[in-house]
């Protein structure tokens, strides 16, 4: 054994990369309260005043506080940058200055030029230059390539949010492997790689070879980052703070590469906690030490920034990176993966503040200690800032080493990737059915021709039949599409560092997803249990629905309804699998709409539930706003009947309820949200955001948001600073259900 | 069959844990504070079999945890007695916690309705009682009703030691000035059987419901109670014997 591992012990991890055999062999579990938890260090205070101040100079700048306008951003690109170097216990900044956003032009490089213009630079004309003349970008590729058709269904919505333009994010690079091993040892494993024998030379041999050889290159380059730091990561982390800080040092490359949608950092908090239990063990740190390094690397964590442009937040708003830790868990054999570090990292919401980021993100199990479930309730009510992901659904697919990516997407950390496919609109969809295919908006042919409905009144079968057909179309379209977009961004922005922090051959999964799920169910459930009317335009298109009689509403634990969602995603899942797709990547899909609810419901006409034009959809797979009227438990109820074989990339459900409707004091909601989050993962519920707030608390953060610098919502399988929200999408939180009974 | 004004799923405020808590429509009493006037109508709500109920319910079993169950409230539940007892008989024998939010304005000692009181209770695992006011005169202004049965169903109570939460709606002018407040306390001293003594401050978020149903709010312009006053009355009901 290395000296470095003294006192570990041995296992399979001491001869291969293997993380989890490593966490499996030394982790130490923790069943114990929240008691031993420290306040922050005067070092740690200070730097969050300081941030605190950089964050309102950022706000009353309009959004930018600074940015790079030639510098292109790469690993070596920057030398160190400090918020204050005497204070800082673990180091490294995206560039040379806090609040500084780098110039990342590998995905588009339009899109660069225009975030800097809106927010008042100039890109220089030299870099333009480059990546025009000599150098292209994903971007270019991928509308060097687009159909007219595909550019069609873009321009009108159907399917939207396509990573074309940008990083397409969602991969995980095991971070922790560089802290375990150095980056010595990962080169070496690479570099045997290249030294096996290639029986084919075939194009996907040849690429994997390339890759490789990138990756090598990238982690050279990662030593070359870390010494501008002063340290050498060549060789494994010797203690608790060097551990965290090469781990660190692993992400922090990821996001000079990369301006990925989701940077999600993986699953570290039973890792890390292994050598901070070996320090405390040996003296070496005091728990005041251990609680420093924590918040002074989720302090790092938070300040991760990227220049985007206004249309982006627009559907993504407030400013998300989705720094996405997945904590808790349950491993093989019934033990759980909590340890006192994951309390440590809930515990940075206090000594730190509230704030969005990172993505905690609790994986849930029945078996998690009864003290941990209640410290995760007791931080969700005071906080809003956590999500829960159903641990006992995922380990049966996913094992017990996995991480979420974003919001809701699972993988095998170091072991699978994703192409991030954003997602189709199965609303808009229906729309095209009834009109053959003639947007409603826009009124152009989109898909070929189908033949419309010409009656009146709409009837169900004929509805879904040509809902079926459309389908058809609209799948092969979108799994066209994103074939497109992920062998361009292999080609032109390939993850370098992210990919070297995986295996060498890497299991893949092509992740596509659905927005108006809820409002396509509602529409068909109208149409089955009511009557629907329509309203044509001079030219005979449908543009409006008149809805006469009540029909069953999904989110009431109504067969009837929730049934036609359930089947809905089944039939977009079963068309998905027939289909070839990009490295032969494994389909998978998603509910999740993030806050793009709003963007794509105003690119939708009125509906046939009786939903106007333009009006928002409901987020993710959560019932439409204020239709869940039977009860908290009969809209989870609903939502958990969505089959999770069936949309494994994720099922998003947004809960938000009133505090005084969670119980009268607070040991009592404690246990009643423990109870709730049990009882709908039991009932196989994916996924829960937990709000728990008042509507009036929310209007009035609308009109006076100086008063809640830190008021932070869960929308759609992810946290926001709710003052950093558009009007219309505050609007949008303010409309959902909120439950509420006194 | 029973007359069921609504449904909720996730009740956390009625009872212990997280409960399903049934409305049972039609109510006797006119309580001037009533924020549910929707229930009083004996005909209205919708006719649901013991077993359909029960179905409902059992969906939700899986979220009661350790202290959850069923509550049932109304209206006035025990104007439907022979419903609840059956509701209750079955949820027993499912193993499910059974709690009863009463007026209690409809016990008394008749042997015929002792037996009934007396079989419920053997499947009731707690009871919510509400005392709207001590002093009966009073309590005839506020209820159109005598206090006398339901003082009486609490001393029933606590002789067959059926666990019961107190609860007192909080409304200043009405009930909630300091002699009335400790004799109240006087009375929940004389019983064994009481868990504990809940404070609902008073609310107006069912003045509302009166202008729909068109009925006059007899308690126009009593604010709801201050945090002081709210403090005063927990600590005068919830204080040492």
């Amino acid at each position: 054994m290395r000296e470095e591992w003294y006192s570990f012990k041995e296992g399979s991890w001491v001869n291969e990369i293997n993380v989890r055999s490593f966490i499996k062999r030394n982790f130490t579990l923790y069943e114990g309260d929240e008691s031993f938890l420290v306040g922050p260090t005067e070092a740690t205070k200070k730097l969050s005043e300081k941030i605190a101040e950089l964050n309102a100079k950022e706000r009353s700048a309009g959004g930018v506080l600074d940015a790079d306008t030639s510098v292109i951003s790469t690993l070596t690109s920057h030398g160190a940058g400090y918020i204050d170097k005497d204070l800082e216990k673990i180091v490294g900044l995206q560039t040379d200055k806090p609040f500084k956003r780098s110039l990342q032009p590998f995905g588009g490089i339009r899109v660069s030029e225009s975030a800097l213009n809106s927010y008042g630079y100039e890109l220089d004309p030299k870099v333009k230059e480059i990546f025009t003349k000599y150098r292209k970008t994903h971007n270019q590729g991928v509308f060097d390539v687009y159909t007219d058709e595909m550019r069609l269904a873009r321009h009108v919505g159907i399917i939207t949010g396509l990573p074309d333009a940008y990083g397409r994010g969602r991969i995980i690079g095991d971070y922790r492997r560089v802290a375990l091993y150095g980056v010595d040892r990962l080169i070496e494993d690479k570099q045997a790689f290249l030294k096996t024998e290639v029986n084919d030379f075939s194009e996907d041999a040849i690429r994997t070879r390339e890759e490789i050889a990138d990756q090598i290159r990238a982690l050279n380059d990662l030593k070359t980052m870390a010494s501008m730091y002063g340290f050498d990561i060549s060789q494994p982390a010797k203690n608790a703070r060097e551990a965290v800080q090469w781990l660190y040092f692993g992400y922090l490359g990821a996001v000079k590469d990369q301006n990925g949608a989701a940077m999600s950092i993986g699953r570290n908090t039973t890792f890390l906690d292994i050598y901070i239990q070996r320090d405390l063990d040996n003296g070496l740190i005091t728990e005041e030490e251990a609680q420093e390094l924590i918040d002074h690397f989720v302090l790092k964590l938070r300040l991760v920034k990227f220049m985007r442009t206004p249309e982006y937040n627009e559907l993504f708003s407030g400013d998300p990176t989705w720094v996405t830790e997945s904590i808790g868990g349950v491993g093989y054999h019934g033990k759980p993966l909590v340890t006192k570090t994951s309390f440590r990292i809930l515990h940075t919401l206090d000594n730190l503040g509230h704030a969005p980021e990172p993505n905690l993100t609790i994986l849930w199990s029945e078996r998690l200690p009864e003290n941990f479930k209640k410290y995760c309730a007791k931080m969700s009510i005071k906080t809003c800032a956590i999500q829960y992901e159903n641990d006992d659904l995922m380990r049966e697919f996913m094992g017990d080493d996995y991480a979420i990516a974003c919001c809701v997407s699972c993988m095998k950390v170091g072991k699978d990737m994703q192409f991030f496919g954003a997602r189709a609109n199965l609303a808009k969809c229906l729309l095209y059915a009834i009109n053959g295919g003639v947007d409603e908006n826009k009124k152009v042919q989109v898909s070929p021709k189908f033949e419309a409905v010409k009656s009146e009144y709409l009837d169900f079968d004929e509805v879904m039949q040509k809902y079926d057909q459309m389908m058809n179309w609209l799948v092969g379209l979108y799994v066209d599409t994103l074939n497109c977009i992920h062998y361009m961004h292999d080609k032109y922005c390939y993850e370098a560092l992210e990919m070297a922090l995986h295996d060498n051959e890497v299991h893949r999964f092509f992740a596509t997803g659905i927005a108006g799920l809820s409002c396509a169910a509602d529409s068909l459930s109208a149409i089955k249990y009511a009557k629907v009317k329509t309203v044509r335009d001079e030219d005979g298109l449908v543009v409006d629905y008149i809805v006469e009689g009540d029909y069953p509403k999904y989110g009431n634990n109504d067969d009837r309804a929730d049934k036609i969602a359930v089947e809905i995603v089944d039939r977009f899942m079963k068309k998905l699998r027939s289909h070839k797709t990009y490295r032969n990547a494994e389909p998978t899909t998603s509910i999740l709409t993030i806050t793009s609810n709003v963007v794509y419901g105003k690119k939708t006409g009125s509906t046939p539930d009786g939903r106007k034009g333009g009006q928002p959809l409901a987020p993710g797979a959560n019932p439409m706003p204020g239709r869940d009227t039977s009860g908290a438990l009969a809209s989870l109820e609903s939502v958990a009947k969505i089959k999770y074989e069936n949309a494994r990339d994720g099922i998003s459900n947004t809960f938000s309820i009133v505090p005084a409707s969670l119980g009268k004091d607070e040991n009592t909601q404690v246990s009643n949200l423990c109870n709730l989050i049990d009882g709908y993962m039991r009932s196989r519920g994916h996924h829960l955001n937990v709000n728990v707030f008042s509507r009036e608390t929310l209007i009035d953060a609308q009109n006076h948001p100086e008063k809640y610098p830190q008021l932070t919502i869960r929308v759609s399988g992810y946290a926001v600073n709710f003052i950093k929200l558009t009007k219309e999408q505050q609007d949008d939180v303010i409309a959902r259900t909120i439950h509420e009974r006194i | 069959m029973g007359r069921v004004h609504s449904i909720e799923t996730f009740g956390a405020v009625d009872g212990p844990g997280i409960r399903f808590v049934v409305f049972l429509q039609g109510c006797p009493m006119r309580c001037q504070y009533c924020h549910n006037p929707d229930t009083w109508d004996f005909a209205g709500g919708k006719e649901m079999s013991v077993d359909e109920l029960v179905n409902e319910i059992t969906k939700y079993r899986h979220y009661f945890g350790d202290d959850g169950g069923v509550t049932v409230s109304g209206g006035e539940p025990l104007v439907q007695i022979d419903f609840v007892i059956e509701l209750f008989k079955v949820l027993k024998t499912e193993g499910i916690n059974t709690c009863l939010d009463t007026s209690g304005v409809l016990f008394n000692r008749k042997t015929e309705v002792l037996k009934k009181f007396d079989e419920l209770m053997s499947y009731t695992d707690l009871v919510l009682l509400d005392i709207k006011h001590i002093d009966d005169e009073k309590h005839k202004v506020l209820t159109q009703h005598s206090n006398e049965n339901i003082l009486d169903f609490a001393k029933y109570l606590d002789e067959k030691n059926i666990p019961m939460w107190v609860r007192y709606v909080l409304v200043p002018t009405i009930n909630e000035d300091e002699t009335t407040l400790i004799s109240v306390k006087n009375f929940i001293n004389t019983l064994s059987n009481v868990e504990k003594v809940e404070i609902l401050p008073y609310h107006t978020l069912g003045v509302s419901k009166y202008d729909k149903l068109g009925i006059e709010y007899a308690l126009e312009g009593v604010n709801t109670p201050t945090k002081e006053q709210i403090d005063i009355a927990n600590k005068i009901l919830k204080g040492e014997k």
